[in-house]
């Protein structure tokens, strides 16, 4: 969509709850239309925004829309690097295998389908961070 | 140095869109280029021009179309942010069947390829949030 120009590194930092305020879903917008620039994006989830990624969400005690199934899509709009800290996981009684399975297809490798959520500790989301060209927090 | 700025809280319940009204402010004066502000989530509640605040406070919205003014600032308020939280101009008002439009002088409401675009554009995109 964009004309030339470097690739920049954009990293998505998700620090809330999906449903307690409206910045987990507004953040998952801006990510999809973001995907149309072809820019080298990544998510982080940290904070109670590990919960975003949490399998078996159910809205239904709460008349607010189940957006989670939306994370499944990442995949097929090229966004495969998903960056949960791992102590925010671990402080909230949570592991891997609690979170939904996030995977893309590499195109490169047979199709072959391929995880997209890496846990990182801190130093390593730090690192992470020092390295953005833009970092929006949500 | 050209820098994006993006406000993600509304006025007066938030300090973040004062302290993004400063820092934009403070740029300019110091020659710097603003390329954007774009607001989103509560944010774009700095653009409706509704807001009556009381005499003896500053006009948060009022302060935003000034500035613009003076400098030909872009500011861009999401559409799908604006559209849930009741902000419109006189086009989406039409579009969508509504009785009033409420968007300030100098803001222009528009999708949210335009902050990524900020991104790209800008040497710094500067976020205003909680």
């Amino acid at each position: 969509m964009e004309e030339g120009g470097a690739t920049k590194k954009f990293l998505y930092v998700n620090r809330r709850a999906p449903y307690g305020s409206i910045y987990a879903l507004e953040s998952l917008e801006v990510v999809l239309i973001g995907a149309a620039f072809e820019q080298d994006v990544s998510l982080a989830f940290i904070d109670d925004g590990v919960y975003q990624l949490k399998k078996g969400q159910s809205t239904d005690g709460i008349g607010m829309k189940n957006f989670s199934p939306t994370y499944n899509a990442l995949g097929d709009y090229d966004i495969n690097k998903i960056y949960v800290d791992k102590d925010s996981l671990e402080e909230r009684g949570l592991t891997l295998d609690d979170l939904m399975n996030l995977t893309w297809e590499d195109e490169t490798d047979n199709y072959a389908e391929k995880p997209s959520i890496s846990l990182v500790n801190s130093e390593e989301l730090a690192a992470l961070m020092e390295q953005q060209d833009v970092v929006l927090s949500f | 140095m050209k820098l994006g700025i993006m406000v993600s809280e509304g006025p007066y319940q938030h300090q973040a869109s004062d302290s993004a009204y400063n820092f934009t402010k403070a740029a300019l004066e110091k020659g710097h280029e603003i390329f954007r502000v774009f607001f989103y989530h509560d944010g774009v509640n700095n653009a409706t021009r509704l807001t009556v605040p009381p005499q003896d406070d500053r006009n948060v919205v009022n302060r935003w179309s000034e500035l613009a003014k003076q400098y030909n600032l872009d500011l861009v308020v999401c559409i799908a942010a604006a559209q849930r939280r009741g902000l419109l101009d006189a086009n989406e008002a039409k579009r969508n069947g509504k009785d009033a439009d409420n968007i300030a002088e100098g803001f222009r409401i528009s999708g949210l390829g335009q902050l990524i675009e900020a991104g790209i554009q800008a040497e710094r995109l500067v976020v205003f949030g909680d």
